[in-house]
């Protein structure tokens, strides 16, 4: 009994880590006033770019910061479309998400099938990782795992208790006033853009080089689409996310799991989404002030004359 | 050592789509000094202190801080100049802290933490100028005076010698008024400069040392305010002699067409824009509201034609009580509207010129039976409105939004009248209009009068008002100063009206 | 030092229009064979294959068609919500509903009424479903100020999971050997194809006749001058006394309505029976959004925008197998096309020219 609720809580560990690195990336992007429905796309880059870097090179690190470049690199599309030219920011991440899908299903083609040599390993954290029941939980997990904690703290408090953080929050509020106070809007945006493409890419890479070591086509099977829930879930809130996508991770592990006891997998299943839209009901209720969402995501800012 | 010891504009020239909106401006401040900038509406005074601030660029003439040439470009650079601005609307996040909207411009705000460094800042400094401010409430839970507060927290932070003011006592309460007053004094006393730029004559007279007028884009005079009379600022800045002009016919008045009674609205701040007003217009007159704009005009022809809730009050047309009812049924009941922003909300600019036309009809059971648009009828109508109130334009089958300002004001104005409503509300109609449409509209209006209608004017421009209106009321901060007639000789008080320095018993 | 100056542009003639799209659409090409070449793909082979593959044989054109019709119902849908400015990204759940009524129709009354009747109702069933998934997201943006676009995404995967739920649950079909796929639609609840083709015709017909209705809705009735004047200016719809509320729930389910017949359309006539929510309803409501933009939100262009890229969805099942390139190609064909046709807009809405530096003084 013990064994089952340690291997599912490793799993649900496990299952949230690219879902929670994904939405670090969104809720800073959106944070900034952009909204990005392209993370499925950037994703599937930055695992196809993670798995092939890493099948030359048998080294998954390098694997993971190529992904990171990655998914930069595609991002920039829908960073030029959105904050340069000022188009509709929908259509745009869409088109992302089809870019992305469609790129790293070519360019992965031939390495279907073809599993890595390395991987990257669970690294287990010395002592912490002897504790019992809580280590082999905890601290006995992938490399991706421990970064996407720290990365979701430093995130986190970037946002609130920094001098960036004010920055970028100010530009998703209020980009005119961020620019009448001498905050360069459009820079800030493209940064934010840029870095949620470098936390999906590194998203991706979890899935090709730690979660499993292949590629396959739609391989990131809607998970992109879950961080944009998650990150309206988590209110926008890096270490909401935490707990959000190890909630949402919980769930898919759980599926198969619960059905025995009656309980469909597929009304599991659809509790990340109904949840999501439950929060914004609640909050769309009550005051929305508190709802936290930027007050100018996915309005085009347009410089200078009123 | 102060940044601004001593500061020029020279010669500054900018325009917007062909209107000259400075024309040659020259202006000059000294360290210590308060500076007033005056004018109405449309004078030229906000964009001339968005080209000090950086926010625009001007189109010829120089900048000189302490006799060196500037090239301001943009607001980072005037910021580091010394020059700061608290606007008449605050470019403050709602959602923010005081705190934090202060940080987010500051160049000192340290890397982490900034809060916590920040906040000791700020009650220094406001010990240092008396004021109170709570800097970790968010901004939407601070009263209009407190914002204020924080705007100039702001410009002082990031290290502004010069202090521009765009309107700033029309948000506060007289106890506000009156801690701002005393705020600025200690400000100049250290050897700030302080730009004032207001429409209000009593405040320019109280505080500063020195005013400009602004007319039409001009400089008109300066002044010392020790030397000069109210009065003769008033004439500056309304930039005539009123003269009476009428050559109307006389029409009878008998026929009450819209009644206002204690009507009170509150605007999108959260306050009330217009408070306790009540007059009738009757049938074969139009009456003017003069008056700067931001004094609650938007707000009662809102209020009046439907698009917004009233708090008190009642409005009747024709007996019938309409307060409070939707835009269709105050339409249904006679009220027709040509609204202030043509673009925004006279026209949906995508569509072709003919379905503009009946934009407000479509409803109607002739151009849509049975739930069809009867095309042929629309256009026809749509013909005739071009050709009666002569809208240039290639065919009825273009875009609206290629169509010129002017013209687009005319097919709105055809489009009104051709109902013949019993009340035409026509705000700011001529606003931006070349002369030509300028002169035809108004004549449209003085027909619309002849032929037994009634007009409701608000308008800025008081050339217009003397030249078109029965009686005019002049609407300050929510209240009518006056209600006066025409031929009234008080008029000539119309600038005191306006900048609310005289009430006059009014003929409702 | 030059400066690029951006300027908005004031007059749209339908000749710089047309160009634009035609340039845009080239210049997508050009990348596409472009990212063809980087990956090691002939780009004049590929090209020549996924044309010839659909325009280029009847067998090609029959798919055509055959992939056309949901794309041209549930574009011209899309096409009247998002001329009312409502981002109805929910087209993929709507189709998926559709087909869940219609099936249930068939099944539960298919085997004891003739075709006739009961080809209708199915329809019928197809489009009531629809329109109420489709009304969802409306009552949630006007009651609670909640985001169509998230709305109507996570109503995607609802549906989906429902629709799994059902197919491996209660409508487990007997005859199925534990597959999770329902019974075989009754034989005449199956929908005639044209022979020789898997044209569904009744389908075919409902789409040409959906556009050409949703034309004369959008262009020609109060409603649809209505549904125009919100989506170019709100405040305008406003002060003209428009409701608000009862456009855009009436938009939506007419929007969800039409691709609840696509779902109809694909479950009674191309696979008789459901399955997975992915295989049924094969990405249509997303790849309807392209073809709704493309065709700028008119749908009878709709018509000739779908039959486009129905033929790119058909040239990429030829080009996979004869290439054996991967499905997803054809993403890259939307995405492309889409970011062009984003890019063309702009030039649409504003002048671009380089200013050489100015003296200011």
């Amino acid at each position: 009994m013990e064994d089952i609720i340690i291997s599912v809580a490793q799993r649900t560990l496990i299952a949230g880590t690219p879902l929670l690195l994904g939405t670090i990336g969104e809720v800073i992007c959106e944070r900034s006033g952009i909204l990005n429905l392209g993370v499925e796309g950037v994703m599937a880059v930055g695992a196809v770019t993670a798995f092939i870097v890493t099948f030359y090179t048998n080294s998954p690190w390098l694997g993971l910061y190529a992904a990171v470049l990655a998914g930069m690199t595609i991002s920039l599309v829908h960073a030029f479309a959105s904050i340069t030219l000022q188009s509709n920011q929908v259509v745009s991440g869409l088109a992302l998400t089809m870019l992305g899908l469609g790129i790293s299903g070519l360019v992965g083609k031939p390495y279907v099938g073809k599993p890595l040599e390395v991987k990257m390993h669970a690294f287990p954290i010395p002592v912490l990782a002897d504790i019992p029941f809580a280590g082999p939980i905890f601290f006995n997990q992938s490399p991706f795992f421990y970064m996407a904690i720290l990365l979701a703290v430093a995130a986190w408090f970037t946002l609130e208790y920094t001098r960036i953080g004010i920055k970028i929050r100010s530009t998703g509020e209020n980009p005119m006033a961020t620019e009448a106070q001498g905050v360069h809007v459009s820079l800030i945006r493209y940064a934010c853009v840029l870095a949620g493409g470098a936390f999906s890419g590194m998203a991706g890479a979890h899935l090709s080089v730690s979660y499993s070591k292949s590629w396959i086509e739609g391989m990131t099977a809607g998970r992109g689409w879950i961080v944009i829930a998650l990150t309206i879930f988590a209110l926008w809130n890096p270490l909401r996310a935490m707990i959000g996508a190890f909630l949402f991770g919980g769930i898919f592990v759980l599926q198969y799991l619960l059905q025995p006891l009656g309980i469909s997998p597929n009304f599991l299943a659809m509790l990340p989404y109904v949840a999501t839209l439950m929060v914004l009901l609640i909050i769309g209720l009550g005051d929305r002030r508190k709802l936290n969402a930027p007050a100018m995501l996915a309005e085009p800012y347009k410089r200078g004359e009123r | 050592m102060k940044k601004i010891e001593h500061l020029e504009m020279v010669d500054i020239s900018k325009s917007f789509h062909g209107i000259l909106a400075n024309d040659r401006v020259c202006l000059s401040i000294r360290s210590g000094e308060i500076l007033g900038l005056l004018g109405e509406n449309g004078a030229g005074k906000t964009t001339l202190m968005n080209i000090l601030y950086g926010l625009y660029q001007p189109d010829a003439g120089e900048i000189r801080i302490n006799g060196r040439t500037v090239n301001i470009r943009s607001p980072l650079e005037s910021i580091q100049l010394g020059i700061g601005m608290v606007h008449q609307h605050f470019m403050l996040i709602q959602n923010h802290s005081a705190l934090e909207n202060i940080a987010l411009g500051y160049k000192q705000t340290p890397l982490f933490f900034p809060q916590k460094q920040i906040n000791e800042s700020i009650l220094r400094f406001s010990e240092k100028f008396n004021f109170a401010v709570d800097p970790h409430k968010k901004i939407w839970q601070l009263s209009a005076g407190e914002q204020q507060r924080i705007e100039i927290i702001k410009a002082l932070f990031n290290g502004a010698d010069l202090l521009i003011l765009d309107e700033p006592t029309s948000v506060l309460t007289p106890q506000e008024i009156k801690d701002l007053f005393a705020i600025l004094k200690k400000m100049t006393s250290e050897g700030h400069l302080v730009i004032l730029i207001s429409h209000k004559l009593d405040e320019i007279m109280a505080l500063c040392d020195r005013v400009t007028v602004l007319s039409k884009g001009r400089v008109v005079g300066h002044a010392e305010t020790n030397d000069v009379d109210k009065k003769r600022l008033a004439r500056m800045m309304v930039g005539r002699d009123v003269i009476f002009n009428i050559e109307k016919e006389e029409m009878p008045r008998d026929k009450e067409v819209l009644t206002v009674e204690h009507l009170s609205v509150t605007g999108d701040k959260g306050y009330a824009m217009v408070r306790d007003i009540s007059f009738r217009v009757y049938q074969n007159e139009i009456f003017g509201i003069a008056g700067v704009s931001g004094n609650g005009q938007r707000e009662l022809v809102e209020a009046i034609t439907g698009l917004r809730k009233s708090d008190a009050g009642t409005i009747r047309i024709n007996g019938k009580d309409i307060t409070n009812a939707s835009p269709r049924t105050v339409y249904d009941r006679g009220i027709s509207h040509v609204p202030e922003e043509r673009i925004k909300f006279g026209i949906a600019p995508g569509l072709f010129l003919y379905e503009n036309a009946i934009l407000k009809q479509h409803h109607l059971h002739k151009y849509s039976r049975h739930k069809f648009m009867a095309a042929k009828k629309i256009k026809k109508h749509a013909s005739r409105l071009v050709t009666a109130f002569q809208v240039m334009t290639p065919s009825i089958q273009v875009q609206t939004k290629n169509l010129s300002g002017g013209n687009i004001q005319k097919l709105i104005l055809g489009r009104e009248i051709s109902e013949s409503p019993a009340l035409l509300v026509a705000s700011h109609p001529t606003y931006g209009l070349d002369v030509g449409a300028t002169e035809y509209l108004r004549k449209q209006l003085l027909r619309r009068r002849s032929a037994g209608g009634a007009v409701l004017l608000v308008s800025e421009d008081l050339e217009e008002i003397f030249e078109l209106c029965d009686r005019i009321a002049v609407i300050f901060q929510g209240e009518f100063m006056g209600i006066l007639d025409a031929h009234d000789s008080r008029l000539a008080d119309i600038g005191m009206m306006m900048a609310g320095s005289t009430r006059l018993d009014s003929r409702c | 030092m030059l400066r690029i100056k951006v300027t908005d542009r004031i007059r749209v003639t339908p000749k710089i229009s047309l160009l634009t799209l035609l340039i845009s659409l080239m210049a997508g090409m050009v990348t596409i064979g472009l990212i063809f070449l980087i990956s090691g793909v002939s780009p004049v082979f590929a090209f020549y294959k996924i044309f010839s593959g659909s325009f280029g044989s009847l067998y090609g054109i029959k798919e055509t068609i055959t992939k056309a019709i949901p794309l041209i119902l549930i574009g011209g849908g899309l096409a009247i919500a998002f001329r009312a400015k409502f981002w109805n990204i929910g087209a993929e759940s709507q189709l998926l509903m559709g087909a869940i009524f219609g099936t249930w129709v068939g099944l539960s009354w298919g085997s004891a009424l003739p075709a006739y009747v009961i080809v209708p109702l199915m329809f019928l069933a197809g489009f009531v479903g629809g329109a109420l998934w489709g009304v969802i997201p409306a009552i949630l943006k006007i009651k609670y100020a909640i985001n169509e676009v998230i709305s109507t995404l996570m109503m995607n995967y609802i549906c989906a999971e429902f629709m799994t739920f059902l197919i491996v649950g209660p409508w487990k079909g007997k005859s199925k050997f534990g597959f999770p796929y329902t019974d075989d639609l009754p034989d005449s609840a199956i929908l005639g194809l044209i022979p020789g083709s898997r044209i569904h015709y009744v389908t075919l017909l409902l789409a040409i006749v959906s556009a050409i209705l949703l034309a004369i809705i959008i262009y020609k009735t109060r409603f649809g001058y209505e549904v125009r004047v919100i989506g170019e200016n709100p405040e305008a719809g406003r002060y003209a006394g428009i409701n608000f509320f009862r456009t855009t729930l009436i938009i939506m389910a007419i929007s969800g309505g039409v691709a609840g017949l696509a779902g109809v359309g694909e479950a009674a006539g191309i696979h008789h029976y459901l399955s997975y929510p992915a295989s049924i309803s094969s990405g249509y409501g997303y790849t309807a959004i392209i073809v709704a933009w493309l065709a700028k939100l008119n749908p009878i262009y709709v018509i000739v925008s779908g039959l486009f890229f129905a033929g790119i969805l058909v040239g990429g099942d030829a080009i996979q197998i004869s290439l054996g390139l991967p499905a997803a190609t054809v993403e890259i064909f939307n995405g492309t096309l889409l970011v062009f046709l984003i890019m063309g807009d702009f030039f649409l809405k504003h002048k671009v020219s380089i200013a050489g530096s100015r003296a200011t003084s």
